[in-house]
């Protein structure tokens, strides 16, 4: 146990930013790159962990624990999205029988 | 412990890579759930047990099986999704690549901060964590419970047949 | 005893009610059915002039009352205070007494008069507005209290002149009424400008108080008495802008009375009495007031010759009474003018009330070609008619005798030419207003093809008339001269008001006996002479297509005053207007603002593309931008 509780004076902080940013840019371009609305939604779930591990890992490094409980309101915040938003698919697919973004374009006026 | 770090990471992004060009939907379920695995272990590495724990139990738990339920629910199958165009795709290859090339330019600053407080272990088990939460932040844990509520009212409303709209 | 100075503390109760009146009948219209709204209406103007008798009674027994009460500060800046304050002295009073006492009367007439008409509420409730204005008029303190009751009454004009107004010609006469008060309200204000401009206050007792010292003749002082006279000129329907005053008996008989007649045409008389200590230091504007007054009074009188509509008559017999106040005002006898205002306030509205009363009987005739005879069919009517017929020839001992005679005695100790002028006047009117009595009571039935048989109007309107009778009788008393052994005590009551121009001296007993007795003889003559046209000769005017002698039909088409003004203002106007409009209008501003328009659709239809619809490609421009503000961020540091 002691060798996992060190880990963070060995691991810089900056391999934690790399592979955050990493994270959070492949749940970017995911969202661009596909069409079907489930998959966005996983990428939005991916960039929200993408932050949360940022997150943690500023706490860890700081011994602050206030950023771990904002993870964790991240976490509320983020199941009340996906419960919202996977109803609004169930209707969508509902209405107009299909999962396609670009069917989704009366946003107009 | 920095090849643990490696390996996790490693798996992240690939897993997170595989989300986004698995065809299949139920693929890309499996594939973030490797990946928030993932992220849980860097959570332990971080020394925050609690979140891992509960990471592990409300994503993949939850909200992954969730996201399953619905894929088999409303029966997607990858031959009907329509792809977008080589164009769009890769202009969205290059937005997330420029985004991330941004992002760690932006934070560049952030890695040259030093430690605030002297280190602390134990911060992250539920005991520090608890005491903090129920502390410092009552009043945002209970109006997230507020949030939450809203939600579920929500996702029912939603979830219903509008009866107008049926006949 | 109460107080005096306690008493006029609450003189603002006067306007207060017929306001409050106003409010009621208009919010609560709808709940108010029957004739509440008239009783409404009628008992707070009644309040107001039992007030105003208490405060007439204060001001008799304390000389040289004047009590300044200040309610509030209306506009506060610095270097710059006008008060709300309300001016309690013998000339507010008696203008008080006249627009409550009066207006009362013509309210309960109106209960009767207005019986049938749907819109009873409204009129009553423009009406009390109407009251309330010239209130604040006659007792407004200060130049700006006495101009928001002037426009008041000009507004309540022109509402109550259009109160039909689904009758386009009503509307047009409402219009032209507006417009004309207009031109002589913009003077007005010019002169309330020059008059703060000069004085550095608006209020009556600091600018006269100042005027200790000033010179007379001075260029300022003309300046700002020519200006507030082009108000009144407006205003009292006095030559040039006096076509509008005839016109506007479209709007119902009461108003005529209350409005055009006793109450609001008057207002011009008033201010500039209550200017008295201004214009008897513009000699000039006095000079031109006179020569103003006196073309108007003997031109109405002239054009009333020929008119046929028995309201028209009277309305320009109003001009030709006012012209005779501004005769009398121009001449430095202020008291006189406002003894024949208040004389002329009985006798008018009471020949206005019967005349509507007439109308009433025939079912809405105006044409006196179309009455005659009525004497049995309306009795009262016609003995009150006959009163007020008496009082505005002037003959004794009516009211209008000793106002008419005092303003004759001035115009001959000023110039015995303006006597001659005047008293010619005096019989062209007496002339006037006994064929019209003749016309429409004596003689044979011409209404007979035209109406069913008329009848006498109910005693809701009776009463009123019998008392303003009493009035035009007995109106007089309250100023008997010297000659018949009284003491002017009106004039006296209303001295420490005016100023009082320079070089007056009084004539002998037997000059004014022998005036007296010229003008008397004359007036029987005219009386005698308008018998025997109308009442032996059964002569009944002609139709309008008659074609008739060059001189006649001048008079006849009132001297194509209206034509002129058409001619002379209406139609550059029309034509500078249409001209701006095809050049200036269209060609320039059109363009201007057709191309902004233009821009902002072809700016609008570039831009829309952007808003496509597609999510994505929201999404796309949110990363987008997300990145632009950091690589700019990144520049920057």
């Amino acid at each position: 146990m002691e060798t996992v509780t060190t880990a963070i004076r060995i691991i810089p902080l900056e391999h934690y930013i790399i592979l955050c940013a990493a994270l959070f840019s492949i749940g970017v371009a995911g969202v661009l790159f596909r069409r079907n609305t489930i998959i966005i939604l996983m990428c939005i779930e991916l960039m929200l962990n993408s932050v949360n591990l940022l997150l943690t890992a500023f706490s860890a490094y700081h011994s602050d624990p206030a950023g771990q409980v904002f993870v964790f309101f991240i976490m509320v915040v983020a199941a009340a999205e996906v419960a919202v938003g996977l109803a609004i698919l169930v209707m969508m697919k509902r209405n107009i029988n299909s999962v396609d973004i670009n069917l989704l374009n009366r946003l107009k006026w | 412990m920095t090849f643990l770090f490696y390996l996790l990471a490693a798996v992240a992004i690939l897993t997170a890579m595989m989300v986004v060009l698995s065809r299949n939907p139920v693929g890309s379920v499996i594939h973030l759930v490797l990946c928030f695995l993932a992220i849980a272990g860097h959570f332990i590495l971080l020394n925050a047990q609690f979140l891992a724990v509960v990471h592990i139990i409300v994503y993949t738990g939850a909200i992954l099986v969730l996201f399953l339920f619905v894929i088999m629910l409303l029966n997607l199958n990858p031959t009907n999704e329509p792809r977008k165009t080589p164009l769009t795709r890769f202009i969205a290859l290059i937005a997330g690549g420029l985004l991330f090339l941004v992002l760690i330019a932006s934070l560049r600053g952030a890695m040259e901060i030093r430690a605030a407080n002297p280190f602390n272990h134990e911060i992250g088990l539920v005991r520090d964590l608890g005491k903090v939460l129920f502390k410092d932040f009552l009043v945002p844990f209970e109006i997230s419970s507020v949030l939450f509520i809203s939600a579920m009212v929500g996702a029912v409303l939603l979830g219903k047949r509008d009866p107008l709209t049926k006949n | 005893m109460v107080n005096p100075a306690t008493l006029a503390y609450y003189s603002w109760f006067v306007p207060l009610f017929p306001l409050a009146g106003f409010l009621v009948n208009s919010l609560f219209s709808r709940f108010l059915k029957g004739g509440r709204a008239g009783y409404i209406a009628s008992l707070s103007v009644g309040i107001s002039f039992l007030y105003s008798l208490i405060l007439f009674f204060i001001v008799r027994d304390n000389h040289q009352f004047a009590y300044t009460l200040k309610l509030f500060s209306f506009i506060q800046t610095a270097g710059f205070s006008i008060p709300f304050e309300f001016l309690i002295d013998s000339l507010s009073v008696t203008m008080m007494l006249i627009v409550t006492g009066v207006g009362l009367l013509i309210h309960v007439y109106s209960i009767g008069y207005m019986k049938e008409d749907e819109r009873f509420n409204e009129f009553f409730a423009q009406m009390n507005l109407f009251t309330f204005s010239m209130l604040l008029l006659v007792m407004g303190a200060n130049y700006l209290i006495l101009f928001i009751g002037w426009e008041g009454v000009g507004l309540c004009s022109y509402l109550l002149i259009g109160f039909w107004y689904k009758q386009a010609d009503y509307n047009l006469a409402a219009r032209k009424a507006f417009v004309m008060n207009r031109i002589g309200d913009l003077g007005f204000i010019l002169g309330i400008f020059l008059l703060f401009f000069t004085f550095g206050t608006l209020s009556f007792h600091e600018i006269f108080s100042k005027l200790e010292g000033v010179s007379s003749g001075t260029l300022t002082i003309s300046l700002i008495t020519l200006f507030l006279l082009i108000g009144a000129l407006g205003k009292s329907a006095q030559i040039p802008l006096y076509t509008w005053l005839p016109d506007a008996m479209a709007g119902p008989t009461p108003i005529s009375a209350l409005i055009h007649a006793a109450t609001m045409v008057t207002a011009g008389v008033y201010m500039i009495a209550r200017s008295s200590a201004l214009y008897v230091l513009a000699p000039f504007t006095m000079t031109l007031i006179v020569i103003i007054g006196l073309a108007t009074a003997l031109l109405a009188a002239v054009i009333a010759l020929y008119q046929n509509d028995i309201k028209k008559v009277l309305a320009y017999s109003t001009v030709s009474q006012l012209g005779y106040m501004f005769l009398a005002l121009g001449l430095g006898a202020f008291s006189s003018a406002v003894f024949h205002l208040t004389t002329h306030a009985f006798f008018k509205a009471l020949l206005f009330l019967a005349a509507g009363s007439v109308i009433h009987a025939l079912h809405g005739e105006q044409d006196i070609r179309k009455m005659g005879g009525l004497k049995s069919f309306l009795p009262y009517t016609y003995w009150v008619f006959l009163a007020g017929t008496l009082a505005i020839s002037g003959i004794p001992p009516f009211s209008g005798f000793f106002s008419k005679d005092e303003i004759l005695v001035q115009a001959w100790t000023a110039n015995p030419l303006l006597y001659i002028l005047a008293l010619s006047g005096a019989l062209l009117t007496c002339f006037y207003m006994f064929r019209l009595l003749f016309l429409t009571f004596s003689g044979e039935n011409r209404w007979k093809p035209f109406t069913a048989s008329p009848h006498e109007s109910p005693a809701v309107m009776v009463i009123p008339l019998v008392l303003l009778a009493v009035l035009s009788f007995a109106g007089g008393f309250v100023n008997i001269p010297e000659l018949f052994g009284g003491s002017a005590s009106f004039n006296r009551l209303l001295a420490p008001a005016l100023a009082v121009a320079s070089g007056h001296h009084s004539l002998s007993h037997h000059t004014e006996w022998t005036l007296l007795l010229i003008s008397l003889l004359l007036l029987a003559g005219s009386i005698a002479l308008g018998w025997i046209i109308f009442v032996k000769m059964s002569r009944v005017p002609g139709p309008d297509g008659l074609i008739r002698p060059w001189y006649n039909r001048i008079v006849f088409k009132k001297f194509y005053v209206d034509e002129a003004y058409h001619y002379f203002f209406v139609r550059p106007y029309e034509y500078l207007s249409s001209t701006l409009f095809e050049n200036l209008e269209r060609n320039v501003i059109n363009r201007i603002v057709n191309f902004t328009g233009n821009l902002a659709f072809e700016a609008g239809a570039v831009i829309r593309r952007l808003q496509n619809g597609n999510i994505s490609f929201y999404a796309f421009v949110m990363v987008a931008g997300i990145l632009f503000f950091f690589i700019l961020n990144l520049i920057i540091t």
